[in-house]
């Protein structure tokens, strides 16, 4: 049986009101907000997030592969789902790739994790969904556009849905697209590409994978399928289609309240779907993006041992609104701003990051076998390993001992109106570990006034630096808000 | 103490420049200047120098950045390097030859040239790994003032009150300092109200970044008797570095500076010191910041833990009080020029014992403690160096 073993989402906290754009550029704004990636958060950060939130309650070490699927990966040559494996812990004899250029990727990345598994060439493979697309200022496809992830564990054991069918589609109708040198999204006139594309290619790809199984379209609790840019098209799609709208889930809802999340947001919905599913219940699944993926699964009765997930429900209400158009410019460096009247920032050392690989995106500290005192070293003043113990001194005796996952307590905290960062000030705090162990970290999503001595923290993995096209990935800490 | 230091170095000369932004300076001359300063001062000439140690952080590299200028010919120079407290670690190295028996004379300089860089703050503090928190120095001093507030129940009011009066302190001190960066008096509320740089510090919370250079000459106490009939002598030089483990482990309250503690104990046992409070005339402490200042006045044992307040409130550290701190304006006021800083404490400490502070002189001082301390406050080197007659 294979099929899919646990599920996580993400969406990133901080939300803009649509209304703010109508405040920058005048004409029209959708109801609404959407969610915006914070400045130090990219395709492969929020896809850390929803994996995070996936594998909890999993061992990541016995993981098999990792499909990364995005449309806004940071690297034109040189992979992300490597840089992924190494945060989640992942073991190294695994399969890693990244699906990209095309919208349902996410989907696509789905259905060859199933059919790795079903070859018998892994046991399990996680699949994270993740786009963080940029629209050039002043369109309406600024205001249309969300940031987020979701992942999804497949297996062939123990699954909570179970994947009956696939069936696939491919269409080159162009209905947007990024060129080798375009920084924006482009796209074709709507009504064209909604009616020669979506409008035709969904009911297609679902009518497909009714007539495959020999299913109906009443046999299904859910259908889950994404909108396109004009989001009422799915509505439309769906009446055409004839299915009854309590078999859909609210896409216009995450329209108002997120925005288009590219290649995550079939994933997403798929989710959302399962957050509420019941054994038993079937659901109809299709991602599209220059065709079509679809999957029917069914709910099996181990949903209800599954621990609950962070989902994308709870995602939409843990939040911060924001009221000013302008961050979204800075956070995606689309505007050029004065730089600080500070020293320039080092150029990334390659070799030192890669040397601390498991330190830094493992978060691997050590445990003293004399003392037991956990440390963790993030290469401040010294470098790891750490050989020495900062307690007891005993040298080279230590166990292994990873600080990934583990929660914490704010020591002290200052908001540095000096330190040169994209949205000061920068907030450092000192992290006391629950189970022993402190660390200075970055201190991100928050609101400065809500951060006090003893305010609890948890890990998140982001963006520090952007470097001649490199990328330099780290963990940083956020206020625990689910 | 087998090893003591007491009383076995003379200070016989010392000069230090204006600290400020001294555009019309670079590096070289503000080392002449100082060193001339203190070339005249002890009544000897480049050629009585056997060996020379330079403290810099940023500004050069090698002995030779001071044997270049001053062009000593053919002696052991050294540049050493402690952070904040390059200074002392000149005096240091310079100190030692002495009591060693090795030189009959020898130098120390420190100095630094930071106000070519354009920027604020310190160069050079983003040369680290690239997964670094971003902080700045007054963040991580800031974390120090958040916690101390928190460890002893101050609320942020009285707190930044508590560091405001350190600060107003200074600034009165120096305006009798024809040499400090900063020579005006300010009040209460201006610091209160300033802008803030770290919370919870504002921008009078932190010291001058300044240009600036200072010099001394140390001699063998035989030498020193010949050169001059009131050699100021070396009663404590100690240095205590930091295993860093504050960061690692829950041990330290980042309330106050362990390497100031243990650098005073041995830095008293050095000198024969058994009441602080009492003993110690006046005191130069590396105030980078108000916070600095104030855990630094408890480290050192001139205040109870936890009760600096009382003493800051008493005027206890005023010039008018029972141990006058930072009469000079410290780096608050004299400003921040890294290497020089250590030095330029002792400087003002030796124009006091000598009765030539001016407006500024404190009667009978007895005995001076300077205070230099690099890096943060969880993991610094604090540099201790008592002096007397």
């Amino acid at each position: 049986m294979v099929g899919i073993k646990s599920f996580g989402a993400y969406i990133p906290w901080h939300r803009l009101d649509r209304q703010q754009f109508l405040k920058a550029w005048g004409g029209f704004a959708i109801p609404g907000e959407r969610s915006v990636a914070y400045y130090d958060e990219d395709s492969v950060t929020m896809a850390v997030e929803a994996s995070v939130n996936c594998v909890k309650d999993f061992d990541a070490q016995k993981i098999d592969g990792l499909y990364f699927a995005t449309t806004s990966a940071p690297y034109k040559e040189k992979q992300s789902a490597a840089t992924m494996a190494l945060a989640l812990n992942m073991r190294s004899d695994i399969r890693t790739t990244d699906f990209t250029t095309c919208l349902r990727c996410g989907s696509t990345a789905m259905l060859m994790a199933y059919d790795t598994i079903k070859a018998g060439s892994a046991n399990s493979i996680l699949v994270a969904a993740a786009d963080c697309r940029v629209a050039a200022p002043s369109g309406m496809t600024e205001q249309s556009l969300g940031d987020g992830a979701a992942a999804f564990l497949l297996g062939n054991k123990d699954v909570v849905a179970e994947i009956l069918w696939t069936y696939s589609i491919s269409d080159d109708l162009v209905a947007t697209w990024r060129g080798e040198n375009d920084v924006f999204l482009r796209g074709w006139e709507e009504r064209m590409v909604m009616d020669e594309g979506y409008s035709k290619i969904v009911p297609m790809a679902i009518n497909g994978i009714l007539k495959k199984s020999g299913m109906k379209k009443e046999d299904f609790t859910k259908i889950v399928f994404d909108p396109p840019g004009d989001a009422r098209r799915h509505g439309k799609t769906a009446s055409e289609l004839g299915l009854n709208p309590a078999q859909l889930l609210d896409p216009l809802g995450l329209f108002m309240n997120m925005g288009m999340t590219g290649s995550a947001m079939a994933p997403q919905m798929l989710s959302l779907a399962l957050e509420t599913a019941k054994p038993g219940e079937k659901i109809l699944y299709c991602g599209h993006g220059n065709g079509a993926d679809v999957m029917i699964l069914q709910v099996t009765d181990a949903i209800t041992k599954l621990p609950q997930r962070r989902g994308l429900m709870k995602h939409l209400s843990v939040k911060k609104s924001y009221d000013n158009y302008e961050s979204l410019l800075k956070w995606r460096d689309i505007v050029p701003l004065e730089a600080a009247r500070r020293p320039d920032k080092q150029h990334i050392r390659m070799p030192a990051t890669w040397r601390d690989r498991k330190v830094l995106l493992g978060l691997w500290g050590v445990k003293c076998r004399k003392c037991g005192q956990p440390q963790y070293d993030n290469g401040a003043m010294s470098t790891p390993p750490i050989r020495v113990c900062a307690k007891c001194q005993s040298q080279d005796d230590f166990d292994d001992y990873c600080f990934s996952g583990r929660t914490g307590t704010v020591f002290s905290y200052t908001h540095d109106q000096l330190a040169p960062v994209v949205d000061p000030p920068a907030s450092i705090v000192l992290v006391e570990f629950d189970g022993g162990g402190r660390a200075f970290f970055d201190l991100t999503d928050r609101d400065p006034s809500e951060i006090k001595v003893g305010t609890r923290v948890e890990f998140t993995f982001r963006k520090l630096q952007l470097d001649r096209g490199l990328t330099n990935y780290f963990w940083k800490v956020r206020p625990t808000r689910f | 103490m087998a090893g003591s230091i007491k009383d076995r170095v003379a200070i016989v000369g010392m000069g230090c420049t204006r600290f400020g932004e001294l555009w019309d300076k670079g590096p070289s001359e503000l080392i002449v200047d100082a060193v001339t300063e203190a070339y005249k001062d002890a009544g000897v000439t480049s050629k009585d120098i056997q060996a020379a140690w330079v403290g810099t952080l940023f500004s050069g590299m090698g002995g030779r950045s001071l044997s270049e200028p001053l062009k000593l010919q053919y002696i052991p120079v050294t540049r050493v390097e402690n952070a904040c407290g390059s200074g002392h670690e000149a005096m240091r190295g310079a100190a030692y030859a002495v009591a060693a028996g090795i030189c009959d004379v020898a130098l120390a300089v420190g100095f630094e040239k930071l106000k070519d860089e354009g920027g604020s703050g310190l160069p050079g503090m983003e040369n680290r790994s690239n997964t670094h928190y971003q902080s700045t120095p007054p963040g991580m001093f800031a974390m120090m003032a958040t916690k101390y507030f928190e460890q002893y129940g101050l609320t942020p009011e009285a707190g930044k009150t508590m560091l405001a009066k350190i600060s107003v302190k200074s600034h009165k001190n120096a305006v009798s300092n024809p040499k400090a960066h900063f020579r005006r008096e300010i009040t209460i509320e201006q610091v209160l109200n300033a802008p803030i740089i770290a919370w919870p510090l504002g921008l009078f919370d932190c010291c001058g970044v300044s240009d600036g250079a200072a010099a001394a000459i140390l001699a063998r106490p035989e030498i020193a008797k010949k050169l001059r009939p009131n050699p100021v002598y070396i009663k404590a030089l100690q240095i205590c570095a930091s295993p860093a483990s504050g960061r690692m482990t829950s041990d330290y309250d980042y309330a106050h500076v362990e390497e100031a503690y243990r650098g005073g104990i041995a830095a008293y046992k050095e000198a024969g010191i058994k009441e602080p409070r009492k003993e110690i005339g006046m005191a130069e402490v590396h105030d980078c910041f108000s916070i600095t200042e104030a855990v630094t006045m408890e480290d050192l044992q001139f205040s109870q833990r936890g009760k600096v307040k009382e003493d800051i409130d008493a005027g206890f550290f005023e010039m008018t009080g029972g141990l006058p701190v930072q009469p000079d304006g410290g780096l608050k006021c004299f400003g921040h020029p890294i290497g020089a800083s250590g030095i330029r404490m002792v400087y003002e400490l030796y124009l006091q014992l000598l009765g030539r502070a001016g407006k500024r002189q404190i009667k009978n001082p007895k005995l001076g403690l300077a205070h230099n301390m690099g890096n943060e406050p969880y993991a610094p080197v604090v540099s201790i160096c008592i002096v007397g007659l």
